[in-house]
C-alpha cells in the first residue's frame, strides 16, 4: 500500500490542478492577510471557504482521478498487489496531495506574517486540522462514488449532488425541521443533526473556537455541557474520525467485490 | 498450468460466461476468439482475478485463486487500453513496477528493441497511443513469468514494432511460456496461435489447432472459418 | 507626633486624607492622641481603645489577631493597621460601624463577618455619616462588604475584596451603596461575592479603576442612581456582567467588559435608563455585549464590540439613541432588533462584516451596512437553529435578506460605514 500511495502521491505532486489548488490557497491567504493585515478576520474568511471549498474539490478531484487512472488501476490489479492496497493506496495519495497544497498554501503566507508569534495559532491549527479532515472524508466518500458507478459521468454527478446536498441542502432541511418542532426541546436533536454531516461538524469545530460566546447564550443542558466543557471538541473529532474511518472501510469492502 | 471448472459470471442480469471448462496444461501460444460480448475480456479479467465469478473455480499454477494475489506473480498481463499515470516519467513508471513486483534487467533489452531511450524522460500523458502501447509491451515482457495474457497487443503498433512484437512472442514461446492472446486481427491470430479457443455466448464453442477448425469447418481460409461458425450459430 | 506619624506614611494618593484631617483640625482646633493597640500594650483591644479616645485620635493597630466585632465608632477617629493586623468577627455580626464624620479606616485585614437572612451584617458600615476614607482593606469570608447607608463625600480605595459566594440568596454584595452622595470608589478589588458593586439610590458618585470579577449576579450594579460615573473599570466574568436599571444621566467609559457568558448574561445590561453617555468601552467575547430595554437618548460612540456572540441586542422600544463610531469586530451577531428601528441612528461605524467598497477613497464605504441578519430573527425564534451559524446555507439566507429585507427592519442601515477601523 504505501508503494502505491509514494507513487500516486508523486503522481499528483506534479499534477498541474495540484499546483492551482497549492497556487489559489497561497493567493487566498496572502491576499488576506497583507491587503487586510488582520490575522483574525483573515482566520475568520478562511474558515468559511475552507468549509464549503475543501469539500467540493476533495469530491471532485477523488472522482476524477479514480477514472482517469481506471486503467491503470487495472494494470495494478494483474500485479500481485492486494485489492486494498491498490485503492486505500490510491485514496490516501489523493488525500494526501490535497492536504499539501492546502496546508503549504495557507502556511506559508500565515508563517511569513508571522503566525507562530501571535495567539491566533490555536484557531490557525484548527483550520489545518478541519481543512485536512474534510479532504480525507471528502476524498473518501469520492471513492465510494467512483467505485459504485461504472459510467464517468453518473459518478460526477453523484459527486457534485453530495456536496451540494451536504454543503446546503441537508442544512436548509436541518432548519426547516428546528423551525417546524421549535415546541420541542431540540438540543439533543439538532446536536445529532450536526454529527451526521461532516460539513457542519467541521463548522461546529470553528463555532466552538469563534462563537463561543453566542453558543452559551442557549439554555438546554445538553448544549450547555457540548459547548461549555471540552466534551464538544472530543466528540466532534471523534465524530470526524468516524467519518474518514467509516468511507474507508466501505473502499475496502467494496473493491474486494468489485468486477474490473 | 491453467484449469477452469465449470466458470459462470453474471453481470447485474446479463449472463456472459456460462459453464466454461478450459484446461491449459502445456506451453504454446493459445488465442481466445469470439464475437463482441462473446465473454473473451471476461474470461481473462476472471483468470486475472479483476473479475470475480458467480460459480466456478480458477487454478493456476495448481493455487486456487479465490482470494489470493500471490498467483499473480506467475503471470504477466498486457491490457488492452494503455494509460498510465500522467504525471509519471516512463522511467519511474518501469522503475515503479519492478518495485512492485521485484527486480528484472530484461527491460533494457525492451527499452532498445522498441525504440523506447527517447521517450524515458518523458512524461506519460504526453506520449502517443503507439509509444504508450510499446512502454505497456514491456511492461509486459520484462517480467519472466511462465504465464503471459496478451489483450489485443497489436493495437496502434507500428509495422516494424509489429514484426518485434510477433518475434518477442515467438520468443517466449520458445521459452516454455504459456501464452494467451485475443486479437481481432485475423492474420496476426493465424500466424502466431498454435491453438484456438472459440467463445461463443459465455461457453467454448470450439478448440483445437487451425487446421482442424478449418477441416471442421469445410473452409479454406482461416477468416472464412471463423465467419462460417458465426453464420451458423446465427442462422 | 500626630503630624509627624502622618507625614511618615504620605504617598501621593493620601494627599485627600490629610486635607481632610487638617481642615479636622484647623476647625475643631483640638488636641489629638495617638493610640496604641496591641496584646501587651495598655490598650488590647479595639472595641476599648475607640471607647477611650477622644475626637480626633487616631489609632495605631499592631500586627495581631484580634476577635472582636460590633465595634461603634461614634466620633472622628483614624484608624490605621500597621502589617494589616487581623479583625476576626467569628461570625457574630457587624464588625466595625461608623457613625461619626471625620473617620479613616486604613490598613485591616477583616475576616469573618456574620451571615443573616434577617440584618445585612458588613464587614464595614458607614451610616449617616460624611468626610470618611476607607482605604488599603482586605475582606475576606464576608457577608457584605463594605455597605455605605445614608453617607456622603466619602472615599473607598484600594480595598480588596474576597468573598467566597456561590449562590444569590445567601450573600451580599462587595461595596454597596444606600442612599449615598458623592462617593468616589476607586482601584478596589473585588470579587467572588454576590454583586461586586452595588448602588442604589446614590447620585453623584464616581467609579474608577475598579477590577469587579468572578462575581455571582453582577460585577456593578445600578438602581435608581443618578448622574454617576463609572470609568476605567475591568468587569470579567461576572454571572450577569453590569446591570444599570433605572437610572438617569450616567457616564460610562472606558471600561472593559470580558466574558461575561450565559443564557441571561452579557456585558452591560441597560434597563430604563435615560441620557446616559457610552463611551469608549471595550466589550469582549461576552454572550451579550450590551443588552438595551427600554432606554433612550443614549449616545454611544467609539467602543469597541470584539467576538461578542451578540454585540448589541435591543429589545422593546428604544428611542433616540445614536450609534456613531463604534468598532464590531468578528461578532457573532452584530445587531439583533426585536422591535422598530424607531428613530435610533447608526453612523460612520466600522463593522468587520462590511463587504462594501469605497470607490472615491473617503474612507467611508459607498454601500450602506446592514447589521441586522435574518438568521438572528431565526435564532430569537428557535434557539437552537444557532448550532447552524457560519453554514452556507444561512449565508445564502442572509444574501437574499440582504437584498431585499423582508424580516428585518429596511430602515436600519449604516449608510456611512467606515472602512478602516477606529484606533
Amino acid at each position: 500500500m504505501l508503494k502505491i500511495l509514494k507513487y500516486s502521491f508523486y503522481d499528483l505532486m506534479r499534477s498541474r490542478w495540484s499546483y492551482v489548488y497549492f497556487l489559489f490557497y497561497l493567493l487566498l491567504g496572502t491576499v488576506l492577510l497583507f491587503l487586510n493585515n488582520d490575522l483574525s478576520k483573515a482566520i475568520i474568511t478562511l474558515m468559511n471557504v475552507i468549509i464549503v471549498l475543501v469539500p467540493l474539490i476533495g469530491t471532485i478531484f477523488g472522482v476524477m482521478y479514480y477514472y482517469n487512472s481506471k486503467e491503470f488501476t487495472e494494470l495494478l490489479l494483474a500485479q500481485p498487489l492486494k485489492r486494498n492496497a491498490i485503492f486505500l493506496g490510491q485514496y490516501l495519495g489523493v488525500s494526501l496531495s490535497l492536504t499539501m497544497s492546502l496546508v503549504l498554501g495557507i502556511g506559508i503566507p500565515f508563517i511569513l506574517y508571522g503566525i507562530f508569534r501571535s495567539d491566533s495559532i490555536w484557531n490557525f491549527s484548527l483550520l489545518l486540522v478541519t481543512g485536512t479532515f474534510l479532504t480525507f472524508i471528502f476524498t473518501a466518500l469520492a471513492f465510494n462514488i467512483s467505485l459504485s458507478n461504472e459510467n464517468k459521468i453518473k459518478g460526477f454527478g453523484y459527486a457534485v449532488l453530495l456536496w451540494l446536498f451536504l454543503a446546503i441542502i441537508y442544512d436548509g432541511i436541518f432548519l426547516m425541521s428546528l423551525l417546524l418542532f421549535e415546541d420541542y426541546p431540540l438540543d439533543k436533536l439538532s446536536l445529532i443533526g450536526t454529527m451526521l454531516n461532516p460539513i457542519d461538524l467541521s463548522r461546529t469545530l470553528i463555532l466552538l473556537k469563534l462563537d463561543i460566546s453566542a453558543l452559551l447564550g442557549y439554555t438546554g443542558a445538553v448544549f450547555k455541557k457540548f459547548f461549555g466543557t471540552n466534551f464538544g471538541l472530543i466528540i466532534s473529532i471523534l465524530m470526524l474520525s468516524l467519518w474518514v474511518f467509516i468511507p474507508m472501510l466501505r473502499i475496502i469492502f467494496k473493491s474486494k467485490k468489485k468486477d474490473f | 498450468m491453467i484449469t477452469i471448472q465449470n466458470l459462470h459470471k453474471t453481470f447485474k442480469k446479463n449472463s456472459v460466461l456460462t459453464g466454461i471448462d478450459l484446461t491449459i496444461n502445456s506451453s504454446g501460444i493459445y488465442a481466445i476468439l469470439g464475437p463482441n460480448g462473446s465473454g473473451k475480456t471476461t474470461l481473462i479479467k476472471s483468470i486475472l482475478g479483476m473479475v470475480v465469478p458467480t460459480q466456478g473455480t480458477i487454478h493456476i499454477m495448481g493455487e486456487n485463486i479465490k482470494n489470493n494475489w500471490h498467483y499473480k506473480k506467475n503471470v504477466d498481463y498486457l491490457p488492452q487500453i494503455a494509460n498510465f499515470p500522467n504525471n509519471l516519467s516512463v522511467k519511474e513508471l518501469f522503475k515503479m513496477i519492478k518495485d512492485l513486483r521485484g527486480n528484472t534487467q530484461a527491460d533494457q533489452e525492451l527499452i532498445e528493441l522498441f525504440n523506447l531511450a527517447p521517450f524515458l524522460n518523458k512524461k506519460l500523458g504526453n506520449l502517443s497511443g503507439g509509444t504508450k502501447q510499446k512502454v505497456n509491451i514491456v511492461l509486459t515482457f520484462m517480467f519472466n513469468s511462465p504465464i503471459l495474457i496478451l489483450d489485443e497487443p497489436t493495437t496502434g503498433l507500428d509495422p516494424i514494432s509489429l514484426i518485434r512484437l510477433k518475434e518477442l512472442i515467438r520468443k517466449e514461446k520458445t521459452n516454455e511460456k504459456t501464452i494467451l492472446i485475443t486479437s481481432h486481427i485475423m492474420s496476426f491470430v493465424e500466424e502466431i496461435s498454435d491453438e484456438i479457443v472459440f467463445l461463443l455466448e459465455g461457453k467454448i464453442y470450439f478448440r483445437g489447432s487451425i487446421a482442424q477448425l478449418k477441416s471442421q469447418t469445410q473452409q479454406p481460409n482461416f477468416e472464412h472459418a471463423i465467419a462460417s461458425i458465426l453464420k451458423t450459430s446465427y442462422a | 507626633m500626630y503630624i509627624r506619624c502622618i507625614r511618615y506614611r504620605i504617598t501621593k494618593f493620601q494627599k485627600f486624607l490629610i486635607t481632610i484631617l487638617i481642615i479636622g483640625i484647623h476647625t475643631t482646633a483640638s488636641y489629638s492622641n495617638t493610640l496604641i493597640v496591641c496584646k501587651t500594650c495598655t490598650h488590647q483591644t479595639i472595641t476599648e481603645t475607640v471607647n477611650t479616645a477622644v475626637a480626633y485620635d487616631t489609632i495605631i493597630i499592631k500586627k495581631e489577631t484580634y476577635k472582636e466585632y460590633n465595634i461603634i465608632i461614634d466620633k472622628p477617629l483614624t484608624l490605621i493597621g500597621k502589617n494589616y493586623p487581623t479583625i476576626d468577627g467569628e461570625r457574630q455580626g457587624e464588625i466595625i460601624t461608623i457613625v461619626s464624620d471625620h473617620v479613616t479606616i486604613d490598613g485591616l485585614f477583616i475576616i469573618n463577618v456574620g451571615t443573616s437572612y434577617t440584618e445585612d451584617y458588613a464587614a464595614i458600615r458607614v451610616k449617616k455619616s460624611k468626610d470618611f476614607v476607607i482605604q488599603n482593606v482586605v475582606l475576606e469570608k464576608l457577608f457584605f462588604g463594605i455597605y455605605l447607608e445614608k453617607a456622603r463625600d466619602g472615599k473607598v480605595y484600594h480595598n480588596k475584596i474576597i468573598g467566597d459566594a456561590v449562590e444569590e440568596y445567601n450573600s451580599g454584595n462587595g461595596i454597596q451603596l444606600w442612599y449615598s452622595k458623592n462617593i468616589t470608589i476607586e482601584h478596589n478589588f473585588v470579587q467572588r461575592v454576590r454583586d461586586g458593586i452595588y448602588l442604589e439610590f446614590s447620585d453623584d458618585c464616581l467609579i474608577k479603576n475598579n477590577v469587579s470579577s468572578h462575581n455571582i449576579r453582577y460585577g456593578l450594579h445600578f438602581m435608581f442612581s443618578n448622574k454617576d460615573t463609572y470609568e476605567d473599570n475591568t468587569f470579567e466574568k461576572n454571572g450577569a456582567g453590569v446591570a444599570v436599571m433605572f437610572s438617569k444621566k450616567i457616564k460610562m467609559s472606558r471600561n472593559f467588559f470580558k466574558e461575561n457568558w450565559g443564557s441571561a448574561s452579557y456585558g452591560m445590561l441597560l434597563k430604563e435608563i435615560n441620557d446616559a453617555e457610552i463611551s469608549e468601552n471595550t466589550f469582549e467575547e461576552n454572550t451579550i455585549g450590551i443588552n438595551i430595554e427600554g432606554s433612550n437618548r443614549i449616545q454611544y460612540t467609539k467602543n469597541n464590540f470584539i467576538n461578542n456572540g451578540w454585540a448589541i441586542k435591543v429589545r422593546g422600544a428604544c428611542y433616540t439613541n445614536i450609534f456613531v463610531q463604534n468598532n464590531f469586530l468578528n461578532n457573532s451577531f452584530d445587531i439583533s432588533y426585536n422591535s422598530k428601528l424607531n428613530d435610533n441612528i447608526f453612523n460612520n461605524n466600522y463593522w468587520s462584516k462590511y463587504t462594501g467598497y469605497d470607490l472615491d477613497k473617503n474612507g467611508i464605504g459607498d454601500v450602506p451596512y446592514r447589521p441586522v441578519k435574518l438568521f438572528s430573527y431565526i435564532v430569537n425564534r428557535t434557539p437552537e437553529t444557532i448550532i447552524l451559524l457560519r453554514s452556507l446555507f444561512i449565508d445564502i439566507l442572509d444574501f437574499s435578506e440582504k437584498v431585499s429585507p423582508v424580516f428585518t427592519p429596511d430602515k436600519l442601515l449604516d449608510h456611512h460605514p467606515l472602512i478602516h477601523k477606529i484606533e
